[in-house]
């Protein structure tokens, strides 16, 4: 039984449609990536399964029960953990109250506690007093993941991890990766970066103007293929 | 020179309870950024159901007010479960229209039960006691008490904010409502416990609101306005600028009496406006969006 799944999922926004019918599925301790230009849905999937925007009740499905009409915070208590783009750390409360508050819903057992945050992103853990705002854009992310993590989720939901940082901060997050893996945590991975995103990922998922064009492992997959579901010529 | 001390001291005291007024104000805005125009008419309401427990008692008001507060929490959690919450949303306006109406509601409905004569919560010698500072100046043990509450409610209310996992939700839900969500905070959940401890607070408000003066069905807008004062005066998101905001509007007020008795109330308004017009976010604001 795939951990979790997406059968037919759509989403709007008003009267704008932004994903139509996608099906997906995510099997336990796998790690696949939604690639796609800007604007193919990509961050819509990721609001949709986390509870964010409205979806039909059984077009999302984790653990074999139907999360669809689930409001975010009771998706999150099940164990899903959504990693939001722009990182979206809270501004009034420290590094380490960032790090806290992710557990305030589910506060199940695992390998994930504080200590063990500060020992995948070390980075954070000298700056756990200051505000959030202080950090660097890598340090905002590390913090960001960090406060997923913390409340042991299943699945691991990533949004555009890389987007706007240097090279070498990309290289440590995705470094990280590997550990998420390695402790059994589930993980869907959105990002623009194709390369980073066949390394780390089981399987590919690409959409296209909010249509999924290509699946498959990326080992499967040729250039062209990914080029032509990526931009549609 | 003992006279400006005096009003000083004297203001400095009726700061006190001006904070405690806007306490809870400032902690609904602050949260949920509602602006709860019933809370002066829900204060009056408060003493008006202290009064009512001292009179069915038998018991002084420092104990109605100990009976009250956990009923408030959950009248406060309960308006908000059952109404405030479902007026939420992008707009400003339905909840302003809604507490507006409550106001109306609360106040008529008071005049009804209770008429128009003016009540006081009568505690007993404790009412006149004074301490002598010095030769001249004395200064009452109620309003000693009102501003030494309104120091121990605003510490509390640090306390659960900055120590507690309850306050970290409180922020966060204040700082980002969709990602306090994806941490599992049940936000309308998050607003009826606030508003509930909003009604604790303002029962200790309205504890001595009757207890230093008159009060009746009508003058609920009135401690609105100085409540809306001291929180801008002191500015968004601090208790201890709602504080410092209540304790400037209180010395203008009686500064304002000591040059002329007419001017009291208008003294405490130019205040309020002066700070309006130079630190438009308050003098110690906390919240910066």
């Amino acid at each position: 039984m795939a951990l979790l799944e997406t059968r037919g999922l759509t989403a709007f926004y008003g009267d704008f449609q932004a994903l139509y019918g996608i099906d997906s599925i995510l099997q336990p301790g796998e790690t696949i990536a939604i690639i796609g230009a800007n604007g193919a849905g990509k961050s819509t999937y990721l609001k949709a399964i986390a509870g964010l925007i409205g979806r039909p009740t059984e077009s999302v499905w984790f653990d074999g029960l139907p999360i669809g009409g689930m409001p975010a915070a009771e998706i999150m208590k099940r164990g899903i953990a959504l990693v939001p783009e722009g990182r979206r750390l809270f501004p009034s409360l420290t590094v380490e109250e960032n790090l806290l508050i992710g557990r305030y819903g589910r506060s199940a057992s695992g390998p994930w506690s504080l200590d063990r945050i500060y020992a995948l992103f070390p980075a954070i853990k000298a700056r756990r007093h200051s505000a959030s705002t202080k950090l660097s854009g890598g340090e905002q992310q590390m913090t960001a993941i960090g406060r997923a993590l913390i409340s042991n989720p299943r699945v691991l939901l990533c949004d555009e991890i890389s987007l706007g940082l240097a090279p070498i901060t990309v290289r440590n997050l995705y470094d990280a990766l590997p550990d998420v893996k390695a402790e059994g945590t589930s993980v869907v991975l959105v990002e623009q970066d194709i390369v980073q995103a066949s390394k780390v990922s089981d399987r590919i998922y690409c959409f296209q103007e909010g249509r999924l064009s290509l699946s498959g492992r990326p080992a499967e997959l040729s250039r062209d293929q990914i080029h032509f579901a990526y931009f549609g010529s | 020179m003992v006279v400006w001390a005096d009003a000083l001291i004297q203001g400095i005291l009726l700061g006190g309870l001006y904070a405690l007024f806007a306490a809870g104000l400032s902690l609904i805005f602050g949260i949920m950024r509602l602006v709860n125009l019933a809370h002066g008419d829900l204060i009056v309401l408060v003493a008006f159901v202290i009064l009512t427990i001292t009179a069915w008692l038998g018991i002084d008001p420092f104990a109605a007010t100990l009976a009250a507060l956990p009923i408030m929490f959950l009248a406060g959690f309960a308006l908000q479960h059952l109404l405030l919450n479902r007026t939420l949303g992008g707009d400003l306006l339905p909840p302003l229209l809604v507490t507006f109406g409550l106001s109306i509601i609360i106040e008529n409905s008071l005049l009804e039960l209770f008429s128009a004569d003016s009540r006081r919560l009568g505690a007993g010698s404790i009412e006149t006691a004074s301490v002598l500072l010095s030769g001249d100046i004395a200064v009452g043990v109620v309003p000693l008490l009102t501003l030494g509450s309104a120091i121990a409610v605003v510490l509390a209310l640090n306390l659960i904010f900055y120590r507690t996992s309850l306050g970290r939700a409180f922020r966060a839900t204040a700082d980002d409502l969709e990602i306090a969500q994806l941490m599992g905070i049940d936000y309308p959940r998050i607003f009826s416990i606030a508003m509930g401890l909003a009604f604790m607070v303002l029962t200790i408000a309205a504890l001595y609101l009757g207890m230093r003066a008159n009060f009746d069905p009508t003058i609920g807008p009135g401690r609105l306005l100085y409540a809306f004062e001291a929180v801008i005066v002191g500015g968004l998101g601090s208790f201890w600028g709602t504080l410092g905001g209540g304790v400037i509007i209180g010395v203008a007020q009686t500064i304002g009496a000591q040059l002329n008795p007419e001017w009291q109330i208008l003294a405490g308004h130019i205040a309020f406006l002066v700070v309006l017009i130079f630190k438009p976010r308050g003098l110690f604001p906390r919240t910066m969006d």
